[in-house]
């Protein structure tokens, strides 16, 4: 295994009952690059970042992140290894304020104790400070800055998609997964969140998002692995992808049938 | 005198599994723990003996009298609080806590227009007949209860798999979108099954109370946490797992009470309960039930 | 100051009983800020009760120890009973906590040590106004404390979305346990208080109904804030005294209240944004 690559997924399969969702899917996402992973509807998309995340076990094959096996993890746990997430259907904190959101995102970073809080001891009210500090400067790379102390569920359905983004980074991620980032969004609001995706790609963070905007991914991500139920029938850099045949069958057959 | 405890558990456990039967079709229909069903079946006693006593009804009569009352609050209650929780897509415990209320509200009316202490059916309306099978003592009471428990359930079981009615209920069940999208009234069929349940429930609450011949505001609670336990034993929202559970419940605590010590018969069935519930939520005779959005 | 002994002597045990009582809905604030709905705070404070009251007469342990002894033992038992009694959720949690609540009051019923059907009679009056003062004081600090912490926040974000909590690196089924846990100490502290200024405690007390009364409290009052429980479990200890005219028909008024809250107020009678917005004012400043 090579040092470069931060997620490596080897023959992974996944089945509920007799129905296979994933067979035999391998690819790496190497670090400090946007992967994409992109495909028609049902082909298994959701699930990848599913048994990535710890909320499914995959049936067969083995996924590593930083040499170390994620298998048998928590959810928790492979959050706190540095692997956060957004989703395709929205789930911000819809009662909670945008700064408390993203708070809750550091909550592994903050290290006081029962006894530390009970006392309102220096220590915790510095570590809680440091957390509104961090969640603010998180919140205006995002552009929400100024809504800090709005209910979440008083966004707009794009300023929603940003919150989450922000609540997923203040994890500390070391791999960012983005399930249809741009999802509902205008093409003004996207050509802004392709470049917070290359600046969070530059400040050392891996990427690796699923995508149905074409466009989109092909301008913003160093390869691309396809889907097709529940297979990889195609994996290389945007212009290896855009050309292979398969890929332009798989696409085009879907449409024959929409 | 097993044989004399065998035919008590069977009279028994007709009626928990025909109480359990309401209770557990509200579940399965309207996704709804209906915690006011005790209250239900209090209700129904109630009716049945002021029909007897007040108008001079018969019994039968006044039978089908409690069915319709209690039915008729089963259908307020569903039109008047969980019709507009529905529609407000309130979170699924908001029904379950009105419930509560309609059951707090029901005892507590009951006990106040016919106070606290225990009331009577008069001996002459009951039917008087005994007789000996073997060495047992066969009332023709007995006889009576579980014959109209099984009717009804054998009714109910016929309409839910013969019937249209019976397929749009399951319908529901699996998925009330996907039975709004067939074009089936849903919420129609919440108020006929709120209707159902409670007028099930009502009778047995006549049955019981002619059993032991005892009415109390209070006898719904015991009967709730009984009808609790049967649909945990059953799986939640499963007919058959009613009918068994119910059944079993009656014979668990027949046979406990006559070899243990009576309250810790209680004792026994709510620690297998809590038990079933920890090893297997979904019911020790049921499937597990789980609703597609 | 004549009124007043005349009023303390007619009305302490009531005041008492209002402070016993936000004690218990705020231990089942705990637990709904954690989106559990747990019936089984009645128990633990029945729990608390005996052993504090057994304590106290039995082997003449020091105020303070009992009431140590009451809080922690009902916490040790939601400890333990909590790993797989919390695996279960919504209606089945709701459901499971019940059946446990009966299994504690028929145990309660059947000991010979716990006095059975009759109860315990002949617990010393130790309990003073400063007490319950005092814990209700602490634990409202605490409780405060916490809920503007990351334990707070994680506590509304698992009653928001258990999943998305997950996936923001908490332990979500350590944290239910803590919230069931503490609700279960906060009961226990509650139910050791009520029994050192009732000289009687019975397992009538401590049942299905019981259960339900503090669940109202804490539905009636809302659980948004920490003020809200306080407030349902004040007025629904107050209700009962001052429907005396309505004699059997009381309780009536508390399942009417119950339903009108669901219905029309499903945050509760205190819900500072609610408030807030009925007077045109913006959120400020939470406190």
């Amino acid at each position: 295994m090579s040092a470069a690559n931060l997620l490596s997924i080897r023959h992974v399969g996944k089945h509920f009952g007799g129905l296979h969702v994933l067979q035999d899917v391998s690819f790496e996402v190497p670090a400090g690059s946007i992967y994409g992973l992109i495909g028609p509807n049902g082909a298994g998309k959701t699930t990848v970042f599913n048994l990535i995340t710890g909320l499914l076990t995959p049936s067969a094959g083995s996924i590593d992140f930083q040499g170390a096996s994620l298998i048998g993890q928590q959810a928790h746990q492979i959050t706190h290894r540095g692997i956060a997430r957004t989703f395709q259907n929205i789930r911000i904190f819809k009662e909670m304020d945008l700064l408390e959101n993203v708070m809750v995102g550091m909550h592994e970073h903050l290290n006081y104790g029962p006894l530390a809080l009970l006392l309102n001891s220096g220590a915790c009210r510095a570590a809680e400070k440091r957390a509104r500090e961090r969640a603010l400067e998180l919140l205006s790379w995002v552009g929400l800055d100024h809504k800090a102390d709005m209910l979440a569920d008083n966004l707009s359905y794009g300023d929603q998609r940003k919150l989450e983004f922000a609540r997923a980074l203040a994890t500390e991620p070391k791999l960012l997964l983005l399930d249809e980032p741009v999802a509902g969004m205008n093409p003004s609001e996207k050509t802004i969140l392709m470049e917070e995706i290359n600046n969070i790609r530059n400040r050392g963070y891996g990427v690796f998002m699923i995508e149905h905007d074409m466009r989109f991914v092909m301008g913003l991500c160093d390869r691309i692995a396809v889907l097709n139920f529940g297979r990889i029938i195609a994996e290389g850099t945007p212009d290896e992808v855009r050309n292979n045949p398969e890929v332009i069958e798989a696409y085009l057959g879907k449409e024959d049938a929409a | 005198m097993l044989e004399q405890q065998l035919l008590n558990a069977l009279t028994l456990g007709s009626v928990y599994a025909l109480f359990a039967l309401g209770f557990t079709l509200v579940f399965g229909v309207l996704a709804v723990i209906n915690l006011a069903h005790g209250a239900v079946f209090m209700v129904g006693s109630y009716a049945a003996l002021a029909m007897v006593s007040h108008l001079n009804a018969p019994l039968w009569v006044a039978m089908l009298g409690a069915m319709l009352g209690s039915g008729i609050v089963g259908l307020l209650v569903d039109v008047l609080i969980l019709k507009p929780l529905r529609a407000r897509n309130a979170p699924h415990l908001a029904p379950m806590i009105a419930t509560i209320g309609v059951g707090i509200m029901l005892t507590s009316s009951a006990q106040g227009l016919f106070g606290a202490e225990v009331l009577r059916f008069p001996e002459d309306i009951l039917p008087a007949g005994e007789f000996l099978v073997g060495d047992v003592h066969v009332r023709a009471l007995e006889i009576a209860i579980v014959a109209i428990a099984f009717l009804l359930m054998a009714v109910l079981f016929v309409t839910l798999k013969r019937t249209q009615l019976g397929r749009a209920l399951r319908a529901i069940a699996e998925s009330p979108k996907a039975a709004y999208l067939l074009g089936i009234n849903v919420e129609g069929l919440f108020h006929v099954t709120s209707f159902v349940t409670a007028a099930l429930g009502g009778i047995a609450g006549v049955l019981i109370g002619l059993n032991f011949n005892a009415i109390t505001p209070q006898m719904g609670q015991p009967m709730l946490h009984k009808g609790i336990a049967v649909i945990i034993l059953g799986g939640m929202g499963d007919i058959r797992g009613a009918l068994i559970g119910g059944l079993f419940l009656g014979f668990a605590e027949v046979i406990s009470k006559a070899y243990l010590s009576s309250q810790m018969g209680d004792a026994v069935a709510f620690g297998l309960l809590f038990l079933i519930l920890l090893v297997r939520p979904s019911g020790l005779f049921g499937r597990k039930l789980e609703r597609k959005a | 100051m004549e009124w007043f002994n005349d009023f303390w002597s007619t009305y302490s045990t009531l005041v008492f009983t209002v402070g016993v009582h936000a004690l218990l809905a705020l231990s089942i604030w705990l637990t709904l800020s954690c989106g559990l709905l747990s019936l089984a705070n009645a128990a633990f404070m029945g729990v608390g009760a005996y052993v504090a009251a057994l304590l106290t007469v039995n082997l003449e342990w020091s105020f303070p120890a009992v009431l140590l002894a009451g809080a922690v033992t009902p916490a040790l038992v939601a400890l333990l009973i909590g790993a797989p009694v919390l695996r279960l959720s919504g209606v089945y949690l709701a459901m499971a906590t019940l059946a446990f609540g009966e299994v504690v009051r028929i145990t309660i019923l059947n000991l010979e040590i716990t006095g059975g059907p009759e109860g315990l009679n002949g617990i010393p009056l130790i309990t003073e106004g400063w007490h319950i003062v005092l814990i209700l004081a602490v634990t409202i600090y605490s409780l405060a404390r916490l809920r503007r912490s990351k334990i707070g926040r994680a506590f509304e974000a698992i009653k928001e979305d258990e999943i998305a909590a997950r996936l923001m690196g908490i332990n979500v089924d350590r944290y239910k346990l803590l919230a069931f846990t503490l609700g279960a100490f906060i009961a226990g502290l509650a139910g050791a208080l009520n029994a050192h200024f009732t000289f009687f405690i019975s397992p009538r007390e401590y049942g299905f109904e019981n259960a339900v009364d503090i669940l109202t409290m804490a539905v009636l009052g809302g659980t948004t804030t920490l003020i809200g429980p306080m407030l349902g479990g004040t007025i629904l200890t107050l209700l009962p005294e001052l429907l005396r005219s309505l004699h059997d028909f009381r309780s009536l008024v508390n399942g009417a209240v119950l339903i009108l809250v669901v219905l029309f107020l499903p945050k509760g009678i205190w819900e500072p944004r609610r408030i807030r917005a009925f007077f045109g004012r913006n959120k400020g400043d939470q406190a």
